[in-house]
């Protein structure tokens, strides 16, 4: 994986964001504040604009940089969860500008953990936590980056039954069970979009 | 939906050049980042004291800027939390050399992105302490929630900390007076319509014609249940039990009785609003010794209101009549 694929996946994330930013905010108009869609796509598409400016090479200052522009543009709690991710997952790829896997997964662990802490979420309160969890798993267990956005997707619609715990939607009780969870939602794609610019089908063509 | 706006994009810095022109005697508005600051700020040797939280709140937080209330408010998008950048900028431009207190509604966003703030204040050499609001006793099951939600305590405790520290006291002191207001207030809300938020264009939730939701949030979030549509004095009935027992606030206590307009709801309800809480207060033995009545923490248009009580003792009192000078909030000035 080369910073240049890194900065793929950055942008497809986006797009994806633009394209399903209406799909994410009603999610989150069922059981949250019917914004997340639209703070997503306002975020990325910063991000993106952040990295336009920034050299290429490394890896970390480019995650690092999506981070610092999420926290600054998108508010709400997904501004300082996603920026935490990205700004940890940097932190844990600073200075390189290839990775392979099981790197990946280490800077995945490392934003992992930076999330559970910032919002204090364990696996089965209904967050992006239930699509990460799994997805790191899967690379751990030997796993590629298609497998993990599969266990991602297993992970997001695991959220649908469960009664949310975190966030907004916990003021609901009961009547969030039946709902799939807009941040699982939004860290599926982002799962998806790193398979499709960081697997393995990808790499000899950049 | 009809709004008057120009386009839902503009909706938060029109708004702020609006008070800017009409409030620029008492407030600057900051655009790059959005906060509004005392345009005497920063006052030397005071603590300097910082709120901030999605928009869709008028006059919370931006209309309480000013002499005896807040130093700096930041304003989200609407019902979006502001960002730690922004809660930064506007903790730097407050710092007198006294520290900076940041008084955080328990929402989840706001307390992460004051979180961060705090760390990035504390990284550039500024003392800053933060107290979170959590009055909110509609949210039944602390435990397996984000907690009590920060409602309407939060005003009173933006003017009674500024008082304080408009008199000089220490951070530590106007925090612990901040804690104090904190675990001294208990509120509970209701709503007889929904809100639209200009961005999404449809109603937060549906409600029946003859159906009102108790125990909201400030937000459209729906509440603790719903029932058919009752006179003021069910309502009231319902809140006041619920935020009395709570505490609870005893015969003999005095007390800071707030009724709070949700932004749809006139005048003349919330007067009705407030005697019912009076004779139902009075009942009960306690008596409203200081009373504030408007719409103070909104919900854009929603129809409806919340109750706070505030336990008070003599130096609560003291503080809640110093004098204020804020847009949205005069007396004594």
């Amino acid at each position: 994986m080369t910073s240049s694929q890194f900065r793929d996946w950055i942008v497809r994330f986006a797009d994806e964001m633009a394209t399903h930013r209406t799909e994410l905010t009603q999610l989150d108009t069922a059981i949250g504040d019917g914004d997340h869609g639209t703070n997503m796509d306002r975020g990325m598409r910063k991000a993106v604009e952040r990295l336009e400016t920034l050299e290429n090479g490394d890896i970390g200052a480019s995650l690092k940089a999506v981070g610092m522009a999420l926290v600054s543009s998108v508010g709400g709690a997904a501004g300082p969860l996603y920026g935490t991710l990205f700004m940890q997952m940097g932190s844990a790829t600073a200075g390189k500008s290839e990775l392979d896997v099981a790197g990946f997964a280490d800077a995945l662990d490392a934003g992992l953990q930076g999330v559970r802490a910032r919002g204090k979420a364990e696996p089965g309160d209904k967050t992006m936590v239930d699509a990460l969890t799994p997805a790191l798993e899967a690379l751990r267990n030997g796993g590629d980056l298609a497998a993990a956005a599969d266990a991602a997707e297993q992970g997001m619609k695991a959220t649908i039954p469960l009664v949310a715990r975190k966030g907004r939607a916990s003021y609901l009780g009961p009547r969030s069970e039946g709902h799939q969870d807009p941040g699982a939602t939004s860290t599926y794609l982002l799962l998806r979009s790193a398979a499709e610019a960081l697997g393995p089908q990808q790499s000899n063509e950049r | 939906m009809k709004k008057l706006i120009n386009g839902p994009d503009d909706v938060v810095r029109e708004a702020l050049e609006g008070v800017e022109m009409a409030h620029g005697d008492r407030v600057r508005v900051h655009y790059d980042p959005y906060y509004v600051v005392r345009a005497d700020a920063p006052v030397q040797g005071k603590v300097g004291i910082v709120s901030g939280g999605g928009s869709g709140h008028e006059p919370m937080h931006g209309g309480f800027v000013g002499p005896g209330m807040l130093d700096a408010a930041c304003p989200g998008e609407v019902f979006t939390s502001p960002t730690p950048d922004q809660m930064l900028e506007a903790t730097k431009a407050v710092n007198g050399g006294a520290g900076v207190l940041h008084i955080v509604k328990n929402y989840t966003g706001d307390v992460m992105n004051f979180d961060m703030a705090a760390d990035l204040g504390k990284g550039e050499g500024i003392e800053v302490e933060a107290v979170v609001t959590n009055d909110d006793v509609a949210v039944e099951d602390s435990l397996y929630t984000a907690g009590r939600r920060g409602v309407g305590i939060t005003v009173i405790a933006e003017k009674i900390c500024g008082a304080a520290a408009e008199a000089g006291q220490p951070l530590a002191e106007v925090a612990d007076i901040c804690r104090r207001v904190n675990d001294q207030g208990r509120s509970m809300g209701m709503a007889l319509t929904p809100c639209i938020t200009p961005g999404s264009g449809s109603p937060s939730f549906e409600l029946g014609d003859d159906e009102m939701e108790i125990g909201i949030g400030i937000h459209g979030e729906p509440g603790r249940f719903r029932e058919p549509l009752g006179p003021a004095s069910q309502v009231v009935e319902r809140l006041a039990s619920a935020v009395v027992e709570d505490l609870p606030y005893q015969s003999g206590d005095q007390v800071l009785a707030f009724v709070n307009g949700m932004g749809g709801t006139p005048l003349i309800e919330l007067y009705i609003v407030y005697r019912e809480l009076h004779r139902f207060l009075d009942g009960r033995g306690i008596t409203i010794a200081r009373n504030l009545i408007g719409n103070y923490i909104t919900s854009l248009e929603m129809a409806g209101c919340s109750i706070t009580l505030l336990k008070l003792d003599d130096e609560l009192v003291r503080l809640w009549d110093a004098p204020v000078n804020t847009p949205a909030l005069r007396w004594g000035a």
